[in-house]
């Protein structure tokens, strides 16, 4: 009997809900730690960019409207299907990152419990970081977190797969929707991730893939309009600055690239980073002295 | 109006500030002159009298301070919660005690009615030094994790509309945090932040741990490049904030923005036409419109556009212009000949551009820098009036049909620092509240603050809270 020839995958952008190659044409070739050949990777466009910002803003408004329960039970599919599916992800953040089948394995198994973490959080936040505040007169007013909006994320380019699920997860358990570039060497675990979220029944456009060069992408959506914040966690010093200067344009909120130890419990400063606190104040009724007023 | 009304003049008297004819730069516990021996006259907006001379700080005195600062962090940081708590809430009794004081020289610098700086600015300037005076021994409960670190020399810049106010905001949480301060205040504005110099002295506060700058925009900005700045703070036009970003890009110095705003002022068919007419006065004439909050786009449910419109223009032949110092007076000067300016040329836009003016008869004094309160109808969202902040007494008044449409239209601007709705029903306010993208949304009330209330923008409005616990991420190593 013939060894059977393995069927290789065509790996796609996530755009939309969609699966799209760059609308450019263009490939570029992954290889493993060894530099064998993995696979043709789509080298996303400026205009790949700005298609799936069209497509994240699309989806703000549903998914901000979602109630943070309801975020909560999306995040945790995400968890469910990537647990179902977790020996190709050990196989491709492998091949990815050179790490020994059990090493690839931990760190799959860390970026799984990661998903059910945030998934924990989505309910919780406004508790922990909005409130009510004592005001000094007949006023009653209330602070709550709320998501920035379209949210530009440079996934780190060491770790192909926690890495990027770190970046991500936080963004869209606040209500964010993500524009996403995935690691430039090592796309093919955030392309697969695309396809886990499709059934996940996260919302179309909610996060958007995309593979190909980092600085390129990163350009027009530090400086879209209507990208309102980046995560630059994937750039280098001097592309981080010139992100940044970017982003000023329209006063985008930057989180600046830093040392993380993505195996470290997260703090709860990715999630922040992406929220406004919204301040409503409304009259009280205050009983004087001659009785009621209310 | 007609004479049964007429008012007495009732001035405050001026005799509890004593303005000395100079002042120096504030570094290190002295005043001192400029290195350039560079000097700049401050006047009265309502009179054009010279108040004072004030030395002009340039790039060596920003570095004079900045060192200074630096070297005071070290110990001040270095003192227990405790014992700073007990610096401010001396500040904080200082200012309440020197109250009146503050406010007439207040009123004299910048030209804002004397109820205003003595009704409003001071006693929230003294609420924020006490508030934030009792973080200082608590940060560990702050929900910024145990321990928080100060991030170390804070060099802030702050604008002309509420000199002490916002002086206050920025200096209380920063020293409550453990930080040390270099302070610019505005061109226009010196005076009264280097009377905060003289308080910081009779509180007794370590030389060096505040600092203060006056001078132009080239001291901010020096101020803000400079390499041993941590934390950066900067209340202001949208313009230059966005130039501060691009400054501190690819430093790590952290960044707080608070800027411009266009907020919209909604008022539905069901509201309470007379409280909704006083809370329209309020978001637009308080501090004669220069106010990065202030509700400078009226939207009006088409139904009741006539009547509240009537309403409105009633009101708005009541107030009184003049004499700031007069504690009669609603109305007072625009701080400046340039702001007189920008709002002049920005109302003449209105009309060009097809928008209907209106104004009450209204008399202007001869000498200082006035514009009448103005209402302008028939703006459509093209209109410039209704896009650009115009900082000044000009209110654009748009309609609406339903309450899409008003959601539609309030978040159709580049800023989103502040809004209102005017309705009696709760469901309502709650559902708009939500679909406002803004910082600060007013709810049958508008323009009110708080030290425990967190205020601050989306969009470019800025970024970062000033006020409440939120206030103090801003300083801390977070």
């Amino acid at each position: 009997m013939s060894d059977r020839l393995s069927v290789f995958k065509t790996y796609k952008l996530y755009v939309g809900g969609k699966f799209p190659r760059s609308e450019s044409g263009r490939v570029y070739e992954v290889t493993d730690s060894k530099g064998n050949w993995l696979a043709n990777a789509p080298l996303s466009s400026r205009k790949d960019a700005r298609d799936a910002v069209v497509a994240a803003r699309k989806a703000f408004g549903g998914w901000s409207g979602a109630t943070a329960y309801n975020r909560g039970q999306v995040l945790y599919r995400v968890a469910e299907m990537l647990e179902g599916r977790k020996e190709q992800f050990v196989r491709e953040v492998a091949e990815a990152e050179g790490l020994s089948k059990a090493k690839a394995a931990a760190v799959v198994d860390a970026a799984i419990d990661r998903w059910v973490w945030y998934a924990g959080w989505t309910d919780k936040i406004a508790q922990v970081v909005g409130g009510a505040n004592p005001v000094a007169g007949p006023y009653f007013n209330l602070s709550s977190p709320e998501p920035t909006g379209v949210v530009a994320v440079l996934a780190p380019q060491d770790s192909s797969f926690l890495g990027l699920v770190s970046v991500i997860a936080p963004v869209i358990a606040t209500g964010n929707t993500a524009v996403v570039i995935a690691s430039e060497k090592a796309p093919l675990p955030a392309l697969s991730l695309g396809e886990v979220l499709a059934t996940s029944d996260v919302p179309g456009g909610v996060v958007n893939i995309l593979s190909g060069a980092t600085a390129e992408l990163a350009a027009p959506l530090a400086a879209h309009q209507d990208v309102n914040a980046i995560d630059l966690a994937g750039a280098d010093e001097a592309l981080a600055k010139e992100l940044e200067i970017a982003a000023a344009d329209n006063l985008k909120r930057v989180l600046r690239p830093q040392p993380v130890d993505h195996t470290a419990t997260p703090g709860i400063d990715r999630m922040t980073a992406f929220l406004e606190t919204k301040t409503v104040w409304h009259p009280t009724g205050a009983l004087g002295a001659s009785g009621s007023s209310y | 109006m007609a004479s049964l009304f007429e008012y007495a003049p009732a001035p405050e008297s001026r005799a509890v500030v004593d303005i000395a004819p100079s002042y120096g730069l504030f570094i290190d516990g002295e005043f001192t002159e400029a290195a350039d021996g560079k000097v700049f006259k401050t006047v009265s907006p309502s009179t054009e009298e010279v108040l004072s001379e004030v030395a002009q700080a340039g790039e060596a005195d920003v570095d004079r301070a900045v060192k200074a600062a630096r070297k005071a962090f070290e110990k001040w940081s270095a003192l227990p919660g405790s014992e700073r708590a007990k610096y401010l809430f001396r500040i904080a009794r200082i200012i309440q005690e020197r109250s009146r004081e503050l406010a007439v020289l207040e009123t004299l610098d910048n030209g804002k009615p004397i109820k205003e700086t003595r009704d409003a600015d001071l006693p929230l300037v003294a609420a924020h030094f006490f508030y934030y005076a009792g973080w200082a021994d608590k940060l560990d409960h702050a929900g910024f994790g145990a321990n928080p670190a100060p991030l170390g020399v804070a060099g802030q810049v702050i604008p002309w509309n509420f000199p002490l106010l916002m002086l206050a905001w920025k200096i209380a949480p920063a020293l409550a945090t453990g930080n040390t301060v270099v302070l610019k205040p505005a061109e226009t504005t010196p005076l009264s932040a280097l009377f905060f110099a003289d308080i910081c002295r009779q509180a007794g506060l370590p030389k060096g741990v505040v600092n203060i700058l006056p001078g132009y925009g080239d001291a901010g900005a020096a101020l803000v490049a400079h390499p041993d700045v941590n934390k950066v703070a900067f209340t202001g036009s949208t313009a230059v904030g966005k130039q501060i970003a691009r400054t501190v890009a690819g430093t790590s110095k952290k960044l707080t923005l608070e800027l411009g705003g266009k907020g919209a002022n909604i008022v539905f068919d069901d509201a309470p036409i007379d409280q909704a007419v006083e809370g329209i006065v309020t978001g637009i004439f308080f501090n004669q419109g220069q106010v990065c909050c202030a509700g400078s786009r009226l939207l009006v449910q088409e139904s009741i556009q006539d009547e509240l419109l009537d309403a409105l223009k009633r009101r708005l032949s009541t107030l009184r212009l003049g004499d700031p110092l007069d504690k009669n007076t609603d109305i007072g000067a625009i701080n400046s000949a340039e702001q007189l300016a920008r709002i002049t040329a920005l109302a003449e836009k209105g009309e060009a551009e097809g928008a209907e003016r209106w104004s009450p008869a209204c008399e202007l004094p001869s000498s200082g820098y006035w514009f009448a309160p103005t209402l302008f109808t028939n703006v459509t969202q093209a209109h410039t009036i209704a896009r650009d902040e115009i900082f000044g007494p000009v209110l654009s008044v748009l309609s609406f049909r339903t309450p899409d449409e008003a959601v539609a239209k309030a978040n159709n601007t580049q800023y989103g620092l502040s809004a209102g709705i005017w309705t009696e029903k709760g469901s309502r306010i709650l559902a708009v509240a939500n679909k406002l993208r803004a910082g600060v949304v007013w709810s049958n009330t508008f323009n009110k603050f708080d030290p425990t209330s967190p205020f601050g923008g989306y969009k470019e409005s800025g970024f970062g809270r000033e006020g409440g616990r939120h206030g103090l991420e801003a300083y801390l190593d977070v």
